[in-house]
Formats: C-alpha cells, sequence, structure tokens
C-alpha cells in the first residue's frame, strides 16, 4: 500500500511500488489530466509537481513520491500563480490538440515560481522539455510572458 | 465563460457516452442506440467522474435537421461532424450553423458526431477539408432552421413571415415589437417542411465568420479537463499492450506466455491482427488489470517470428535504388508544349537531383482505443479518431454488423496529423474485445508508435529547366520517384499517381514546355498521408529547384517567380502580398539571407518568406513571413495558430533526423533518437491572411506547412550559397 497526497487529498493505492507515478495518478487516482507521451522523460506531457518542482511522471516511481505533495494540472488552480498561467492561456488560445498543455502548464507554473519576470532565454531553458507536435510553442512563449503580467498585477 | 465551456463539455461527454436527447424530432432520431448497454457500462464512471446526474434524464428536444436540436427551453444543440484533432474545427464547423441560425456562440451546446450516415459523409478530419467542403452546407443548415422558426412563429403570431426576424436565438415582430424564443417555436418549427433553398446570408452581416472568436475546448485544454481517447475509462474493461513484429513482413511462429502469466494483474494473452494500407500481420497481446502489469507482462514475453527475409530491408540500399530508378522514364503526370525539344534546343540548362528522408507522425497522443465487442454483434468503441465515418462504413461491411449496433465516440484526438485516418489500432482493440468478452483498451507505448508507421514516405526528384538567352524559363521538368502510399507492390508503372506527385503540375509559374514524370518504386514498410501529404517533399524540390533556376541566371528569386506570374491568379497575389510584408525589397544585415517558395495543392495555397543569419557553422532563422490564401476565412485566430503549426512541423521534418530503417526494423523508437524542434529552436512566424471574400474558399490546416522548408533552404543560400538538396540537413553545420 502506498500512500499518495494528490493536489490535498490522500490516497491510498494497492499498486506495485516501481509503477510510474504517471499511471498511478491516471490509472489510480483517476485524474487523467496528467498525460502519457514518451515513457522516458523526453516529451514532458507527463509533467506534474513533486513538492512544488517539476517531475516527469513517467519516470518517477510511485514508491519515491509517497508522503510528498503532489500537484497535477487538476489541482493547479488553488495555485495563483498557476491560476495566472491558466489565465494567460486562454486568454492567448494557446491549445490546438491540447494534449501536450497540461505539462506545457505545469513547467511553466513552475518557472513562473522561481522566475516572475522570465527572459525568452528562460522560457527555452525551462521549457524544452515539453514537446508540442502541433506546434504551438509561439503562442505557449507569449502566455508565459503574459502571465508574469498577470502576477503583477 | 467557464459556465458555458464546462456545460459543452458535459454535453460533449453525454453525447459521447451516449445519453442523448430523446423527444419529438423531425427526421431520424438522436437515440443513440445500444443505449441500454452504455447505460449499464458507463453511467457509474461518468457520475463519478463528471457530475453528469443532472443531464442523463431524457431532454425533449426539436431536430430541425440532424445537426440543430433545439430543446423547449431554449437550448440549442448544434452537430459537428468533423472530429477535432488540434485544427479548430469542433467550433469551426458548427459556427457555420450558427452564423445562419442566428444564434451566439456561447449560447449553444456543441456535440460530435458518431459516424452514423445520417451525418451524411463529411465525417472525417483530413485534406483540410472540413471548413472548405462544408462551408455553403452547413450555413444553409442553418439558414434552413432559421427560417423554419421564422415560419413557425408568424404562424402563431398570424403576422406575415415578411414582418419578423430572427436574431440572438430570438424571433422579432418588427411593427409590434413582439418576441418568441427559438425554444417557444421549436415544436411548431420541427413540423414544418425543411426548405430546399434557404437564403443565405450577405458576408457584410455576418456577425461570428471573420472573426475572432475563442475556442471552447481551449478551456477544458487547460484545465486538464479536456476528454482524449486515451482519457476514457469503462466498468470492467482490461488493458492491452501489443507485441508486433519488429520486421515488417514478418510473421508470427509461437509465443511464450508462461513468465507473463505469473506477473500480477495479468489476466490474458492473445493474438490480434493488423491491417495497415497493405501490410497485414499478426501481434501479441498481453492483457491486464492495469496498464503498468500489460507492460511489465509484455516484456517478459517470449516470442519467435519468422522474418522470411524482409530483415535485409535498409535505409541505405533502399535509397541506393531509388537512385537508380531515378534512371527510369517513368509514366507521364503532365504534359504541356514540347518540352523535350526545347530543352535540347535552349542554351542554359540545369539538371537537379533531390532527396528526402521517411519521417513519423508522432503524435503525442500514442494510438489508443477502447472497444467493447458485446452480445454478439454489437459493438461500441472510443476513440481518438480522424475518420468515425470510415470506420462505420469499414465496420458494417467488414462485420456484416448493421449501423444501429455500432456506438462510436469521438473524443479529442491528442494530434492526428494524418495518422488518425488509418484505423488499424481500432480494430485491433476490437478484435481484442472480441475473444476476451469485456471492453479493452490497447495503449500503444511511444516505442509502439515510432517502429510501427506507418510512415511518410520519402520522394526523390529528378529536375531539369531550360532557361532562354534573357532569362526566361522555356523548359521544366519534375521527375518522382516514390512508393506508393497503398503497399500495391504490383503497382502498374505506366501510370502517374495523384497523391504521390501531388500539387507538381499544379504550379501557377508559366513554363511552356513541361513534362512531369512519376517513376513508382515499391517500399516494403507501411506507408501513410502526413499533414499535406506528398507536398511536404515536393514543394521543398519543387520551389528550391525554382531558386536554382533563377539563381542560374542572375535574377532575383522574387522577381524571377513574379516575372513566370503575368495572370492574374492567387499565386501571383500570394507572391506580391509576401513581397509586401517581408519587405522583400530592403537590405538585410551582413550575414543574413532572405528566400521565398510557395505551394498550390488540392488542400489551398500558402507561401513564406524566411530570414536566416549565419551563425557559426549553422544558420538560426531569425524571421519567417507566412501568407496564406483562403478566399473567406471563418476564424482568423485559428489560421493564425495552424500556419505558425505548420511551420513548426516543417521544420522538424527539414532538420531532424526522421526515421530510417535497418535489419528489416524501424532504427528509431521514441522521442530521444526521433526528435522533434523545441521551443528555443523556433523563430517568431508573422501570419498574413489573404481573404477577399467571394464563395472561394481554401484549407488551412495543411497549406502553411510545404513551403516553409524550400523558403528556409532558399534562405540559407542567399546567406551562405549553400545549395541543400538534401533533407534532413543539420541546421548547426550547413557544410
Amino acid at each position: 500500500m502506498i500512500t499518495l497526497n494528490v493536489n490535498k487529498k490522500i490516497y491510498t493505492l494497492d499498486v506495485a511500488p516501481d509503477m510510474p507515478l504517471l499511471w498511478a495518478i491516471r490509472d489510480y487516482v483517476d485524474l487523467t489530466g496528467t498525460k502519457f507521451g514518451c515513457g522516458i522523460a523526453q516529451c514532458g506531457a507527463c509533467t506534474v509537481h513533486v513538492n512544488g518542482s517539476p517531475v516527469r511522471s513517467c519516470s518517477f516511481p510511485v514508491a519515491a513520491a509517497a508522503g510528498k505533495n503532489i500537484t497535477t494540472i487538476e489541482g493547479l488552480d488553488e495555485n495563483k500563480i498557476g491560476q495566472a498561467v491558466q489565465k494567460a492561456w486562454i486568454e492567448l488560445q494557446v491549445p490546438q490538440c491540447g494534449y501536450c498543455q497540461s505539462g506545457q502548464i505545469m513547467s511553466a507554473t513552475a518557472l513562473l515560481k522561481n522566475k516572475p519576470k522570465p527572459t525568452d532565454a528562460d522560457i527555452d531553458a525551462a521549457m524544452q522539455g515539453n514537446l508540442c507536435r502541433c506546434g504551438t510553442y509561439h503562442r505557449i512563449r507569449s502566455a508565459i510572458h503574459r502571465a508574469a503580467e498577470i502576477m503583477k498585477a | 465563460m467557464s459556465e458555458s465551456t464546462s456545460t459543452i463539455h458535459r454535453r460533449q461527454f453525454l453525447k459521447l457516452s451516449g445519453f442523448t436527447g430523446t423527444g419529438l424530432m423531425i427526421g431520424l432520431t438522436l437515440k443513440a442506440n445500444g443505449e441500454s448497454v452504455i447505460e449499464k457500462i458507463t453511467h457509474s464512471y461518468l457520475e463519478k467522474q463528471l457530475a453528469l446526474q443532472e443531464l442523463t434524464g431524457a431532454s425533449s428536444g426539436y431536430d430541425l435537421s440532424p445537426f440543430v436540436i433545439i430543446e423547449p427551453t431554449g437550448q440549442i444543440t448544434l452537430m459537428n461532424p468533423r472530429p477535432e484533432i488540434g485544427q479548430g474545427v469542433f467550433q469551426s464547423v458548427p459556427s457555420l450553423i450558427a452564423e445562419e441560425l442566428e444564434v451566439p456562440l456561447d449560447g449553444v451546446t456543441i456535440q460530435q458526431t458518431g459516424g452514423q450516415k445520417k451525418y451524411g459523409n463529411g465525417q472525417f478530419a483530413g485534406g483540410s477539408a472540413s471548413v472548405r467542403t462544408s462551408y455553403i452546407q452547413m450555413r444553409q443548415i442553418g439558414a434552413a432552421a432559421k427560417e423554419m422558426l421564422l415560419m413557425a412563429a408568424a404562424q402563431q403570431w398570424g403576422v406575415p413571415v415578411g414582418e419578423c426576424y430572427a436574431d440572438n436565438a430570438k424571433i422579432i415582430h418588427q411593427p409590434s415589437g413582439k418576441t418568441l424564443g427559438y425554444g417557444d417555436v421549436a415544436a411548431a418549427a420541427a413540423k414544418l417542411e425543411v426548405p430546399k433553398n434557404p437564403t443565405l446570408k450577405e458576408p457584410k452581416d455576418f456577425k461570428i465568420l471573420g472573426k475572432r472568436y475563442p475556442r471552447p475546448d481551449v478551456p477544458l485544454k487547460s484545465t486538464g479537463k479536456a476528454i482524449f481517447g486515451i482519457d476514457v475509462k469503462v466498468p470492467g474493461m482490461v488493458y492491452a499492450s501489443i507485441e508486433r513484429c519488429p520486421v515488417f513482413g514478418g510473421k508470427l511462429v509461437k509465443y511464450d506466455d508462461s513468465a507473463t502469466k505469473k506477473v500480477k494483474g495479468v489476466i490474458g494473452v492473445e493474438t490480434c491482427e493488423r491491417d495497415i494500407n497493405g501490410h497485414h500481420s499478426v501481434g501479441v497481446a498481453v492483457l491486464a488489470e492495469n496498464y503498468w502489469a500489460a507492460l511489465q507482462g509484455r516484456k517478459v514475453l517470449k516470442v519467435t517470428w519468422d522474418y522470411d527475409g524482409n530483415e535485409k530491408f535498409n535505409s541505405n540500399d533502399f535509397a541506393e535504388s531509388l537512385r537508380q530508378a531515378a534512371k527510369e522514364d517513368g509514366a507521364i503526370d503532365h504534359q504541356s508544349g514540347n518540352f523535350d525539344k526545347a530543352f535540347a534546343d535552349t542554351p542554359v540548362k540545369l539538371e537537379a537531383f533531390y532527396e528526402t528522408p521517411v519521417v513519423s507522425h508522432s503524435a503525442i497522443e500514442p494510438m489508443n482505443c477502447i472497444c467493447n465487442w458485446y452480445d454478439n454483434n454489437k459493438i461500441e468503441i472510443w476513440a481518438s479518431t480522424q475518420v468515425p465515418g470510415r470506420i462505420m462504413d469499414q465496420f458494417t461491411k467488414k462485420y456484416n454488423v448493421p449501423e444501429e449496433n455500432i456506438t462510436i465516440h469521438v473524443l479529442f484526438s491528442g494530434g492526428g496529423f494524418g495518422r488518425r485516418l488509418y484505423p488499424d489500432y481500432v480494430e485491433e482493440a476490437l478484435e481484442l474485445s472480441k475473444k476476451m468478452g469485456k471492453p479493452v483498451k490497447s495503449l500503444w507505448t511511444r516505442e509502439d508508435d515510432t517502429k510501427m508507421g506507418p510512415f511518410r514516405p520519402m520522394t526523390f526528384s529528378v529536375f531539369k529547366g531550360a532557361l532562354d538567352a534573357s532569362g526566361k524559363p522555356v523548359a521544366f521538368q519534375h521527375k518522382v520517384i516514390a512508393p506508393t502510399l497503398d503497399g500495391n507492390k504490383n503497382y502498374d508503372k505506366t501510370k502517374t499517381n495523384g497523391t504521390m506527385t501531388e500539387g507538381i503540375s499544379e504550379q501557377k509559374y508559366e513554363i511552356p514546355n513541361m513534362k512531369n514524370l512519376f517513376v513508382f518504386h515499391y517500399m516494403p514498410v507501411p506507408l501513410a498521408a502526413w499533414r499535406a501529404v506528398t507536398s511536404t517533399t515536393l514543394a521543398f524540390s519543387h520551389e528550391c529547384f525554382i531558386d536554382e533556376m533563377a539563381v542560374a541566371v542572375k535574377r532575383d528569386p522574387m522577381a524571377f517567380r513574379l516575372a513566370m506570374l503575368t495572370k492574374d491568379t492567387d499565386t501571383k497575389t500570394l507572391m506580391q502580398k509576401l513581397k509586401e510584408v517581408s519587405k522583400w525589397d530592403t537590405p538585410l544585415p551582413k550575414g543574413w539571407g532572405r528566400g521565398v517558395a510557395q505551394w498550390e495543392f488540392f488542400a489551398g495555397l500558402a507561401g513564406y518568406v524566411v530570414e536566416v543569419s549565419k551563425k557559426g557553422n549553422g544558420i538560426q532563422i531569425e524571421k519567417a513571413y507566412a501568407v496564406i490564401d483562403l478566399g473567406t476565412v471563418v476564424n482568423p485566430d485559428t489560421v493564425e495558430a495552424q500556419v505558425q503549426g505548420a511551420a513548426v512541423m516543417a521544420l522538424s521534418a527539414a532538420i531532424k533526423n526522421g526515421i530510417t530503417f535497418n535489419n528489416g526494423q524501424t532504427v528509431q523508437n521514441n522521442y530521444n533518437n526521433n526528435p522533434i524542434v523545441r521551443i528555443n529552436e523556433m523563430s517568431p512566424v508573422e501570419v498574413h491572411i489573404i481573404a477577399n471574400g467571394g464563395l472561394k474558399i481554401k484549407g488551412v490546416g495543411e497549406p502553411g506547412l510545404p513551403p516553409f522548408a524550400p523558403a528556409l533552404c532558399n534562405a540559407i543560400f542567399a546567406a551562405t550559397g549553400k545549395r541543400i538538396r538534401k533533407l534532413p540537413f543539420d541546421i548547426n553545420n550547413i557544410a
């Protein structure tokens, strides 16, 4: 039995300890906003926050997450920065297919927590782990700058 | 916003789950078939996940056409036949109805159709066709419904219909100012004849079309609430992961599942067939209580394959065989004037050979599907797919099951790009469900998705061009050497192939003597359409060679193209616009270069000017100016996003390694060795839309892709003098 704290709720799961956190979240906690893309931490679609830091949940064993605070896209609206990012994402109409966007938003939120006024270079560094096949990168960049403005206001 | 979108979300899922409204309707009922079973297996899940309780009761809606449902409360539902794969059709197609129906977009619910014949032949997403092929039809549907509502209100009031007009989901009697809501007259309207030739609005009166409307799926996709195929869970379902022969053409001999069956959570092991564009294979599926267990079971599965000689196939030898095939005469694709004579007689001649790679679709949502085969001959499918219409059509025939026994839930797709035009992954899940007697969720790993194809094929091209002493092009030839997408080994080599020569004979350049050719050369791997199909490789070579011709006679590439465009065409207008928005004639900083390219093909017309600068041994993309010609634009915001995204996808195909084969197998298996462009690699793309109005309407999703790579490579030539004739190339090392 593994106890997970996801979005401030406690879940006790009977899963293999080496199961990636991603599958525990999707298949057992039943939160599907966190996506599977590659399984090897190359695409970022599965990004969640573990104790506030972005983690690729596809390559993070569920046992290692036990007792830590896990935030998924579904819990992000509790977070002021997350709210600003989601607001900017909607305002600038960032998503196309939308599949990678949970991960993009989780990474962007973590970036803005550390750098409330990121430069383009900061965005490049923080966001290059998140792939988007639709190519929404132009709007992701603009939306991160916009979220920084919303946070300042 | 959030309230209406969450309603759309729930209502969409309502439809996806079979809990559709019932009641008095003209034409065909909307009640989904197999409803009781759907309820049994999905009800608890939906209640839990989406708080659907308040919506599960039957509502009484009035169906003014299969696409418009108006409930007595005034709630309006518009049916969208086009799958949403990121291109915005979830709203842009219903917005055509809403415009004519005089209802605000934020006041309607949009539901996705599931392949039922009553929703017509257009239930697919492909060919940039969604808006361009339904622009009039969808507006007529909205206009017809509006006329029925107007007539019903006029009859109720006993006034001439000419004294009434529709606005904001209400009928207004102009002289008296009386109003009736659409819900008030829907029942009476539904009894009226559907007008055959409803009057369409003048574009100047449009309230929705042509304006930047936010998309209802965007808030869902920004909060994790959008439901993709991979997110669906139905009670009792088991998970499948399928081991397929790594060598294309190999056969299953036997398998040993003794270790697999000892893995905790594994329920069973079954074979399943895959048919993809002429390639048939048999795989072995591990079925388990959870996906992780299925993967663990698959790891210890021992399968014996017979490669049957197919393990000799490799990309290097294949490329060499294409180079040899390039010497063949080929089938004539297009002929005008007398190319052979003109080429022989003209003083300035040039020839060039271009090569392109195989690439993968690499949608970030891997292929997946849930199928439930139940009660002997009933089928329920939950899928991210581009082709619900095709699935319905194929499955009714192949499995001899009537349409009313098949329910297809079309979820949001985590990318399509052509991959989800092919329902091989749906059929695998269906076979497994039949064998297991349970709903089965089949989910491909990224490795499966990368290695198993289908792939966009490579095309090689031979060019010949001749110019007279004044620098005017007089002869041109583009010979394409390629396989066909259908996997036909015995293709009739005397025939050209419109898909594989896509666009090469449609360019508007006025060259008096042309002879374009096609040489078929079989490729033994599953092939498929990719976003913008073969134009993605042919535009590169074609437009780079046009540049070579300009350079051969020392002409400016823009002026050279415009000189071949004397007649009034959309291409000419496009080139003029590109010249203007890119300020083509202004000087660039030292070490910079700019390049231009355009491409017209079945899906539409677009062009780029790209500016690059030298950076070490490589180049940096500084700026791209895109112009897309649409005639009529539905949502400019979506168009801008589609073109920017197409440029990113084109860049990946130009500078990333793509797919290669060795020992009959795909060499690459994931994003680490089959990379796509990341955020730090993309430069700004400024999008300009030509929308001159009228009935002309062109596609959006694909045309932004083909001309990007040639504009980039032409810019690289301008900056460095290095002519790129082979994709991919290393942008950091332009040797």
